[in-house]
């Protein structure tokens, strides 16, 4: 039979077989609290991983494209620095454009450490020009040469030294959420293995008089598996629904926020979580088979 | 018996096992079998052959292995020595698949006999039949069989809340639903009275009368009288861990 004759079949299920395991008991309830309770954790590990995923390509994308220009000259040379910085920028293959930030977005960038009514004009602040790259980028060597012979007060800052560590640390951070996704369905498979090992102990009547009757190990296991599958499928379906209310529930992400309001699922996103309850009834149909089979095996 | 099941012949095992079942003497058969435990051992040497059709008493004192006995014939137990075959078939060379369709055609009754205690009877009687995949409870022939076995008014009445004479009469009615070609009963009569062994056992002389084989372990040694009166038994005892004839103690 194909695996979808198969997965049909178990999704349709026999209603004679369905019957011959009592339908109650306390590994039923503890099979969808546990599916339950990771599909909302499995939520939540998803939300992390996507939304440290965005972060990691933002911040590669943005910061690889752009660079700053620091003019620290004395007084009366900023302007005749700037403009002659500027005129190297102009003629540097691989950069589109480069602008001198005016003293409001200066002020506007110092304000969240200084406060609004900072005297930016009476401050030795640097000038700074923003250097946007084109896609195929500058020679940063070159250029700082050419700075040193004609600007001697400029720095460039290429963003390389902290935006590696800015796109590592996000990269972890995903991998962190995908572990946390592998933990949470072996932790689902444990406690579901556990749960049929107990239902299969506590049902050791019903497997002796369905030997007695010829059943094969194979019929009575897959009564035990459909159950414990459907039940975790339930159980992990009402878990994602939980979670995803919790996500949509977060507070919407604004630039001031920074990335713990970006938490959560973006456009077609929001049909990733989906498929935990579908993955969950997958890790539950394996443990519990395995479970079933080794325990049956174990009793001949 | 009314019920077309029951007449049928053919079991789940298939052309090639009717085949390998020709040529040998018995359905069941224990070649010079024995059997220990806990360092003990509780036979040896042991050799039986059921055929079709015939019926067999064994008897013994407590402790014997008439009940152990019986577990090797359906291979719920492996021998320590010697061979058991089941239709032509060495229980050592089965592997699982095959005992639970070799036990298809031996229908088993216990006296302590157990069912699913959260189905109704009817879904009891008719495990035979879902498990195998042949139907259900509401088979047509399963009324029959229950009226047969005179259970037709606890059909729908779950094993906790029948007697003692009436668990048994279920245990028989899905032993034989499959119409099996063996019957083994453990002490069938050990928890009702004498009107109801008697009823039991009419049941048992008629499906052996159908050409059933017969093997039924007991220390009612009225009922082996009663049953020599209306079919010819043979009586066999498990005596000092060897089974001998005991039909001239009778």
């Amino acid at each position: 039979m194909s695996v979808a004759g198969r997965v049909g079949d178990l999704v349709k299920g026999d209603p004679h077989a369905d019957r011959v395991v009592p339908p109650t008991g306390f590994t039923a309830r503890l099979t969808v609290f546990t599916s339950a309770a990771m599909a909302f954790l499995a939520v939540f590990a998803l939300a992390l991983s996507m939304a440290t995923g965005r972060l990691a390509d933002r911040w590669a994308e943005e910061l690889a494209r752009s660079s700053t220009l620091r003019i620290s000259a004395p007084e009366g040379q900023v302007a005749a620095q700037t403009a002659a910085a500027l005129r190297v920028l102009e003629t540097t293959p691989g950069i589109a454009s480069a602008r001198a930030l005016p003293v409001e977005e200066t002020r506007a960038l110092l304000e969240p450490w200084f406060g609004p009514d900072l005297p930016v004009e009476a401050l030795p602040i640097p000038q700074l020009i923003e250097v946007v790259e084109t896609g195929e980028g500058y020679d940063a060597t070159g250029l700082r040469a050419r700075l040193q012979a004609e600007v001697p007060g400029a720095v460039l800052d290429d963003h390389t030294r902290w935006r590696d560590p800015l796109v590592d640390a996000a990269s972890r951070l995903r991998t962190l959420g995908l572990t946390a996704l592998l933990l949470i369905a072996g932790a689902t498979a444990a406690m579901i293995t556990l749960a049929a090992q107990a239902a299969l102990a506590a049902n050791d009547q019903v497997i002796r008089v369905l030997r007695l009757v010829g059943a094969k190990d194979s019929y009575i296991a897959r009564a035990f598996v459909r159950r414990f599958t459907m039940r975790a499928l339930a159980g992990a379906a009402a878990g994602t629904v939980l979670g995803m209310a919790a996500i949509w529930l977060l507070p919407d992400a604004d630039p001031a926020g920074g990335f713990l309001t970006g938490l959560g699922f973006r456009g077609a996103g929001w049909l990733w979580p989906l498929l935990i309850p579908l993955l969950a009834a997958l890790v539950a149909f394996a443990a519990t088979r395995f479970a079933a089979l080794r325990s049956l095996g174990e009793r001949s | 018996m009314q019920s077309r099941r029951a007449i049928a012949s053919p079991g789940p095992l298939g052309q090639n096992d009717r085949r390998r079942q020709c040529g040998v003497p018995g359905v069941i058969e224990l070649d010079r079998v024995a059997y220990s435990y806990g360092g003990g051992e509780l036979f040896s040497d042991l050799s039986l052959a059921l055929g079709p059709g015939t019926f067999h008493f064994l008897t013994g004192p407590s402790g014997a292995g008439k009940t152990t006995l019986l577990k090797l014939c359906y291979a719920e137990l492996r021998p320590t020595a010697g061979q058991v075959r089941l239709f032509g078939e060495e229980v050592r060379a089965m592997d699982r698949d095959r005992v639970a369709l070799a036990r298809r055609r031996i229908g088993v009754v216990h006296q302590d006999c157990q069912f699913l205690d959260h189905l109704p009877l009817k879904e009891n009687v008719a495990l035979p039949l879902t498990v195998s995949g042949r139907g259900g409870a509401e088979d047509e022939d399963l009324a029959a069989l229950l009226s047969w076995v005179g259970l037709s008014r606890q059909a729908e009445q779950l094993p906790p809340e029948l007697s003692g004479g009436e668990r048994q009469r279920a245990a028989l009615a899905r032993a034989i639903i499959l119409s099996p070609d063996v019957i083994l009963a453990d002490e069938p009569t050990g928890n009702i009275d004498w009107e109801m062994s008697q009823r039991l056992l009419a049941l048992l002389v008629e499906l052996n009368r159908m050409g059933k084989a017969v093997l039924v372990a007991t220390h009612d040694l009225q009922l082996i009288r009663a049953a020599k009166a209306q079919v010819q038994a043979r009586v066999l005892r498990l005596k000092d861990r060897r089974l001998v004839a005991a039909g001239a103690d009778l």
